[in-house]
């Protein structure tokens, strides 16, 4: 339970660190959100007073000292408020993520299940038949890793999308012929809008999955217990799964972690070319109106939501490796 | 004789890299990029200059066609292939000075300055960067080149500083370490003499990953309107073309370029990088042998 | 009658261009101890590997045989077997020890389903109380617990681990266990406790045991015959008895001397100077040559043959009549292996 503690304590130092950097960045960097409106309001003449005392109001800037101001930024988050947002006003910002929220969920979640389950079963294969042809097209995963989300999210529109017409161009639904319910209309539509972005995100994802799988395999499979395991007469597969991958899959599952954060900001870039109506996409339209509150509440949502994500995997971890059960 | 002599002994090294195909292919890549990047905007003329029809295919004069307003699209692209490297490389070595500073230093001394280090590095691993990218990109506005890269460096020192340090902390066990102490040395002379230089294959390693990963970030962000408004980069081409309408016009040779640029230098940075892997991991090399 | 139970005959492995064994023979009586000594490198484990079919690539038998004879039925062409037949020849025929019981057991698996395991794969039609059952006895026998039967690798000592290790070579009561370096890793309490533990059961099941090790003490007491390796080949190869009252080759000599008598006699200690040759390269001669004190010249041109003499075979040209026609040195004779005196022996 040791291990358990320990992680409940970093994530929670982490989630304090989130938290602090979303309050410090915009005092830090530019004064106030209000400034930065007016400024590119700002024509002629001062905006009246009154005019900015609205702003503040509204954006809750005040002229208190910082840390005053941070303890009641905290004391509102505790009570779930994130603000009003600017574009959709009087809509709470509460309220126009969690419109949002599911979308990106679904999508990252699936696509992250299909870049994982592919990447490390085609990564194990090519790592225990050493030389084969599967082996032989590692390499090329070098170039899908070097692919920029933003462009081959364009490219797949462009040649999937438009070109051939397979695949709807944006929107997470086709918004004007099929109603939100649980009818196979409405499913299949999802996932027919959903496949390219859900393609661009395992396409670019998978690559450091299934070369990280396979260079460990090829690692693990020097192994002592590996070849042990083969003397003992088991069955190849059974020696490939439970012997070589059970371990050759651990150190991958430690750089989780990281490859959520390119997972993520993939998804930004491709919510925004297909219009998918997720967070991703509000964050981009956020920052295109200046709406700050929106903005902060977005990096906030998910913030929590990548550390989440992140303490689940821990767990998992402490389950199929022993050694951190106990030691701790 | 002396012809078999000599074939039997071609030079294995390659900047004290095992020479191999892969490390071959990578240096001539990204010798292509670096050459574009000083000559190329010498040579392509003003990527701002209107010199041809709008959306034009490439042709003779244009082998790359043109965009919504009539600029080059070659010019363009080697004026961009100068910005991103620039980012890249800047970036690259900002936060590879900020992974070793933390490294080495949490690695060697341990104790209570390792253990806030280590929870520093992990909790910037763990904090989605993009997003906050997009948040501080947005604040700074209009920064030039460097401001962008120290930004992108302040998310991409994390990963690296993480496995400097494990290294470090098994060279600090070392017997000739543990001699230098006892000799009387001190710590930044041990730091810089001892240890510092049988890191060179980690933060080498690290260093390329560091540029990989600035030119996508620095991309992405372009591409979302977010790298200060200019066309000085691949990114900001893409975001120039998605909204000059290039897909909808199907002007191909717009956007298809800068991605393909993209990928291919990371392409050839990696090639680099494998090749630094396997001097580390000698259990690869043998696989591929 | 025939009571041999595994034959090697001429046999060779190669990686890639070193030559870690080369034309090996010997053959291993039912129920008898064959040891196997040599520094490390010089292709003892190789051989082991070899015999069971285990060596990764780039590592292959470039020649010779192994033969397999169970005690009802035909030989079986240990080098011919492939896929399932392999498979299923593996553990119940020939089981293996490992060196290094830290690395040979899968650390994220129990010791429970690495025992199971065995029964699952080759006693399909065992139950899983059965199993259970088969894998407690097993651990008692060896020694361990069998409440600890659901422990992780992590949660045993060393010595722990080479018990489950021994545990699970019996599993399925093999003809032949091959011991590579089983006690390398372990204090000299635990080593003396592991092959007292092993005997024992090859007194109890009738197994045949290679031993491999550098540490020749060891298997003077626990073997009944000798192969001393030298640089991919055996150079000497006789009874435990023979081998140590009267060794022959200047190298045995050598690593006897390495050693404390074991009657205590006052004797000085010495290492071997030098090191074991490069196998990559072509070698001419004896390969012992360079490092050994009663080399003539003769022993840089010819490479010397595993001839008899008495009940031994030994492979060293003082004995060879042709190239040597003297008697072998009084020295070796002696039992003396002093670089002092080299000048006047050459």
């Amino acid at each position: 339970m040791a291990y358990l503690w320990r992680k409940l304590g970093f994530y929670a130092v982490a989630l304090w660190a989130a938290l602090t950097i979303n309050f410090l960045i915009p005092r830090l960097i530019r004064g106030n959100p209000v400034d930065i409106i007016l400024s590119r309001f700002q024509t002629r003449q001062p905006p009246p007073p009154e005019f900015r005392k609205a702003l503040e109001v509204m954006f809750g800037v005040s002229h208190d000292p910082l840390w005053v101001q941070y303890f009641a930024y905290l004391r509102q988050l505790a009570t779930g408020n994130l603000g009003t947002s600017v574009t959709y006003y009087p809509a709470p910002v509460g309220t126009v993520i969690g419109q949002a929220m599911p979308w990106t969920l679904g999508l990252v979640s699936i696509a992250l299940l299909i870049t994982v389950g592919l990447g490390v079963g085609l990564g194990m294969v090519a790592g225990w038949r050493r030389g084969s042809w599967l082996d032989g097209l590692i390499p090329t995963t070098t170039f899908l890793a070097a692919i920029p989300y933003f462009w081959l999210a364009l490219l797949l529109l462009f040649f999937l999308g438009a070109g051939l017409g397979w695949f709807p161009l944006n929107g997470a639904y086709d918004y004007a012929h099929v109603r939100m319910g649980f009818t196979g209309d409405f499913i299949g539509s999802v996932l027919c809008h959903g496949a390219l972005p859900a393609l661009t995100l395992v396409i670019s994802g998978i690559a450091g999955w299934l070369l990280g799988m396979r260079n460990m395999m090829v690692s693990t499979m020097a192994e002592d217990y590996v070849v042990m395991a083969q003397a003992k007469g088991l069955r190849p597969r059974r020696v490939m799964v439970a012997y070589a991958a059970r371990n050759a899959v651990l150190p991958n599952v430690t750089g989780f972690a990281i490859m959520l954060g390119f997972f993520v900001g993939g998804q930004v870039a491709t919510e925004v070319v297909f219009s998918y109506p997720g967070v991703g996409f509000a964050l981009l339209q956020a920052v295109g109106s200046a709406d700050y509150p929106l903005m902060q509440g977005l990096f906030l949502i998910i913030s929590v939501a990548v550390l989440a994500a992140n303490f689940l995997v821990d767990l998992l971890y402490g389950l199929i490796d022993p050694r951190v059960r106990k030691a701790g | 004789m002396t012809a078999v002599v000599t074939l039997a002994a071609p030079r294995d090294r390659v900047l004290g890299l095992p020479r191999s195909g892969k490390l071959v292919a990578g240096l001539v890549i990204v010798g292509f990029f670096a050459l574009l990047a000083i000559a190329g905007p010498i040579l392509a003329g003003d990527p701002e200059a209107l010199v041809a029809g709008r959306l034009e295919p490439p042709s003779a004069e244009q082998w790359l066609g043109s965009t919504d307003t009539g600029q080059s699209v070659l010019a363009q692209l080697m004026y961009a292939t100068r910005g991103s490297m620039l980012i890249g490389v800047t970036a690259g070595v900002l936060g590879t000075v900020g992974s070793l500073l933390i490294g080495v230093v949490g690695g060697y001394f341990g104790g209570w300055v390792d253990e806030a280090f280590s929870l520093l590095s992990n909790v910037a691993l763990v904090i989605p960067t993009l997003p906050l990218l997009i948040l501080v990109a947005d604040y700074v506005e209009d920064g030039g080149p460097f401001t962008y890269a120290l930004i992108i460096s302040l998310i991409s020192w994390a990963g690296p500083a993480r496995v400097i340090r494990s290294q470090v902390m098994s060279l600090r066990n070392r017997d000739y370490v543990d001699a230098a102490r006892v000799s009387g040395e001190p710590g930044w002379r041990i730091m810089v003499f001892q240890i510092l230089p049988n890191l060179v294959p980690v933060i080498a390693s690290g260093f390329v990953w560091a540029i990989i990963g600035a030119i996508l970030t620095e991309s992405g962000l372009s591409a979302l309107g977010l790298g200060g408004g200019a066309v000085t980069s691949w990114g900001g081409m893409l975001y120039y073309a998605q909204n000059g309408s290039a897909l909808s016009m199907g002007s191909w040779w717009w956007f298809v370029p800068p991605g393909l640029f993209i990928a291919a230098l990371g392409t050839g940075l990696s090639l680099i990088n494998f090749s630094i892997d396997e001097l580390m991991n000698p259990r690869l090399r043998k696989a591929a042998a | 009658m025939n009571d041999t139970v595994l034959s090697v005959r001429d046999l060779s492995v190669a990686y890639g261009q070193t030559r870690a064994v080369r034309g090996v023979s010997f053959e291993l009586g039912r129920g008898q101890v064959l040891g196997i000594a040599g520094e490390s490198g010089c292709g003892k484990s190789t051989l082991a590997y070899a015999i069971n079919r285990l060596l990764q690539p780039p590592g292959r038998t470039t020649s010779g045989e192994v033969a397999f004879h169970p005690k009802d039925g035909d030989p079986i062409d240990v080098l011919a077997l492939e896929g399932e037949e392999l498979r299923r020849f593996r553990w119940r025929r020939v089981a293996m020890v490992f060196q290094s019981a830290m690395n040979a057991l899968n650390p994220v698996l129990s010791v429970r389903r690495q025992l199971h395991d065995v029964f699952t794969t080759h006693e399909p039609s065992m139950s899983r109380r059965e199993r259970e059952e088969r894998s407690r006895e097993l651990l008692e026998l060896v020694g361990i617990d069998p409440g600890r039967i659901g422990a992780y690798p992590h949660e045993l000592s060393g010595g722990m681990r080479q018990r489950v290790l021994i545990a699970m070579a019996m599993a399925l009561n093999p003809d032949v266990v091959v011991l590579d370096e089983p006690t390398t890793a372990l204090d000299v309490v635990v080593q003396r406790d592991i092959l007292e533990e092993i005997d024992r059961l090859r007194e109890m099941f009738g197994f045949a045991v290679v031993f491999i090790t550098h540490d020749l003490s060891l298997l003077l007491e626990i073997s009944d015959h000798l192969a001393i390796m030298y640089g991919g080949r055996i150079v000497e190869y006789g009874t435990s008895k023979d081998t140590l009252l009267q060794p022959r080759h200047p190298y045995t000599v050598g690593l006897l001397n390495s050693f404390p008598s074991l009657r205590g006699e006052r004797q000085a200690l010495h290492g071997i100077p030098g090191s074991p040759p490069d196998l990559s390269k072509e070698l001419t001669g004896c390969s012992f040559a360079p490092r050994c004190p009663y080399a003539f010249e003769g022993c840089h041109t010819h490479e010397p043959e595993l001839d008899s003499i008495q009940d031994s075979l030994v492979a060293c040209l003082q004995y060879d009549r042709r190239l040597h026609p003297a008697r072998p040195d009084r020295r070796l004779r002696e039992r003396r292996f002093d670089h002092a005196d080299h000048e006047v022996i050459s």
